[in-house]
């Protein structure tokens, strides 16, 4: 199954934070991604730029145009600030890989992506369980 | 006494053996609704089967067996076929050891598949009252009306959440397994407290007419005994079990010939499964002995002591004074404070108990409390006073055991 992990979080002050502290930050991430490529985990992933550089486009109900808005989307202080998508076998792994992240006053919703549908086929229920007789 | 029938035989049967079956079939089919409807068919099969043939010598593999080819038939509906031929493969290796009756299914395997769908069902990624739920539903084999009217919600609303949290152990991929040994102590309070609200469902049904429903508490200890046995390192989850066995000790001695419920100290001991209480003892000192003991260590321990007072006055109440202080650090709430309060009316004065039960917050409509109120007050010789208490607990909704010592206290007082 495919994850997607959402990192929300407030942004911090980046003025704050010294150069030293922010590579240090930066290292610690590279690890944690370095391990779940390591892994065979990692489709994608991704921080996001500062919540001030997000645009957001709004369609209407109906037919209208789509019009144009600064952003972002949610006014809320915890705001999506990074995404992962990553490919285990169940929840408890995703888990496990989620509780592994090197965060700190953050929080990762973790959710799973819609599959796409695989073969689909007309068969009896009887040519079935003659299929599964034959590949014992 | 009236004979059993071969309905109430099917019926029975049916309630024990159907979490097993369940259990096996989620496990191949990973799918907890035609897992449910399969053995619901089954169930259907038995109750024209057994009263004419009788009822097989191995019921769990019959209905396992049934359930397992009404299974098949409902995946021919199924919805893509890699989907459909995973799941027959699994099925028809559910199939040679249940055949022949001599070749009976290893009853390991059988408790593994119960232990993994207990787990599944505890998920912290589903909602305390969901795991409940799931877990008298697939395991316990309640159907859902019995489930809703055990936690006093409608049965759409039950319903509602069943579908829900199916949905989402399927959607969210929530795994059909034990969890390893890192994730366990995360994971093992859930399972305990679960198993913990399976037993006292059992036990004291809150709207039950029998004060003791005899096979959940006894599936519940079944499901606890498992779990202690795969988890000898997990000294909670030996005291929830030696907890367990203790309380169910005194099921003899807990309702009377009238079916009503007879108070701790007017039981008689003498009833007391003795056996239960060796075992139960034996368990509460081990787990107490692995460290500082946890909340069900504590009210084993507590329960502990009773068991070892051979009659009433012989209890050691100052201890249990200092058991309960413990818990209410341990595991702080209203429900231990007012324990606390009715040891101390037993160990201290009963003014001093009733002092501490009035002090309580947020318990105005819990039953218990008006009760041990009444029964407070009645001892001080403040019966109008008590009469009012003994009102206001039948006033809320209970059970039908408890209801009856209400009125008959209720009545006592009153033709004075």
């Amino acid at each position: 199954m495919q994850y997607i992990f959402m990192l929300q979080g407030e942004e911090p002050n980046w003025e704050d934070v010294s150069p030293e502290e922010m590579q240090a930050t930066i290292d610690e991430m590279g690890r944690y991604n370095q391990e779940l490529k390591d892994a065979g985990a990692m489709v994608d992933g991704h921080g996001l730029r500062e919540r001030a550089t997000a645009t957001v486009v709004h369609f209407p109900a109906g037919e209208g145009e789509p019009t144009v808005t600064d952003g972002p989307f949610a006014e809320t202080k915890e705001q999506l600030m990074g995404f992962w998508i990553i490919e285990c076998a169940n929840l408890d792994e995703a888990l496990a890989w989620a509780k592994k992240a090197p965060l700190q006053e953050a929080a990762i919703e973790v959710r799973p992506l819609v599959e796409e549908s695989s073969e689909e086929e007309e068969i009896s229920g009887e040519e079935l369980v003659r299929r599964a007789r034959e590949k014992k | 006494m009236e004979a059993a029938g071969p309905e109430s035989v099917v019926d029975r049967t049916f309630r024990q053996e159907s979490g097993r079956a369940v259990a096996s079939l989620i496990r191949v089919l990973g799918d907890f609704d035609i897992a449910e409807e399969a053995v619901q068919e089954a169930f259907v099969v038995a109750l024209e089967r057994w009263p004419r043939d009788g009822v097989p010598s191995n019921p769990g593999a019959w209905i396992t067996q049934v359930a397992r080819n009404r299974a098949i038939d409902r995946l021919r509906r199924a919805r893509s076929l890699r989907e459909k031929t995973e799941q027959l493969e699994g099925l028809e290796a559910l199939r040679p050891p249940q055949l022949s009756p001599a070749d009976r299914v290893a009853s390991d395997e059988i408790e593994d598949d119960r232990l993994r769908l207990i787990f599944t069902c505890c998920h912290p990624a589903l909602a305390p009252e969901a795991r409940v739920a799931l877990t008298l539903r697939s395991l316990g084999g309640l159907t859902t009306a019995e489930i809703a009217a055990a936690f006093l919600v409608a049965e759409a609303t039950m319903a509602q959440r069943l579908v829900r949290a199916k949905k989402k152990i399927h959607g969210a991929g929530i795994p059909y397994e034990v969890p390893d040994r890192e994730q366990m102590p995360g994971r093992l309070p859930g399972v305990l407290a679960t198993l913990y609200l399976v037993f006292n469902e059992g036990y004291r049904g809150s709207t039950s007419p029998d004060l003791v429903r005899v096979e959940l508490s006894s599936e519940a200890i079944r499901l606890t005994r498992v779990l202690a046995g795969l988890l000898p390192d997990e000294p909670e989850a030996q005291g929830l079990l030696a907890l367990m066995l203790l309380n169910d000790s005194r099921r003899p001695a807990r309702v009377d010939a009238e079916g009503r419920a007879v108070p701790l100290e007017e039981q008689d001991r003498g009833l007391w499964d003795r056996e239960l209480i060796a075992e139960g003892l034996a368990l509460s000192e081990q787990a107490a002995a692995a460290g500082p003991a946890g909340p069900y260590t504590v009210q084993a321990r507590i329960a502990a002591a009773h068991a070892q007072a051979a009659q009433p006055e012989e209890t050691d109440w100052a201890r249990i004074v200092r058991l309960y202080e413990w818990l209410e650090r341990a595991a702080p709430g209203p429900v231990v404070e007012l324990n606390r309060a009715a040891a101390v009316a037993m160990g201290e004065s009963p003014q001093r108990g009733l002092e501490l039960i009035d002090a309580i917050e947020g318990l105005e409509g819990y039953r218990p409390l008006h009760s041990a109120r009444g029964d407070l007050l009645h001892r001080l010789g403040r019966d109008a006073e008590a009469a009012e208490a003994f009102a206001r607990a039948l006033a809320i909704p209970g059970n039908e055991v408890d209801t009856a010592y209400l009125e008959r206290q209720l009545e006592l007082i009153q033709s004075r």
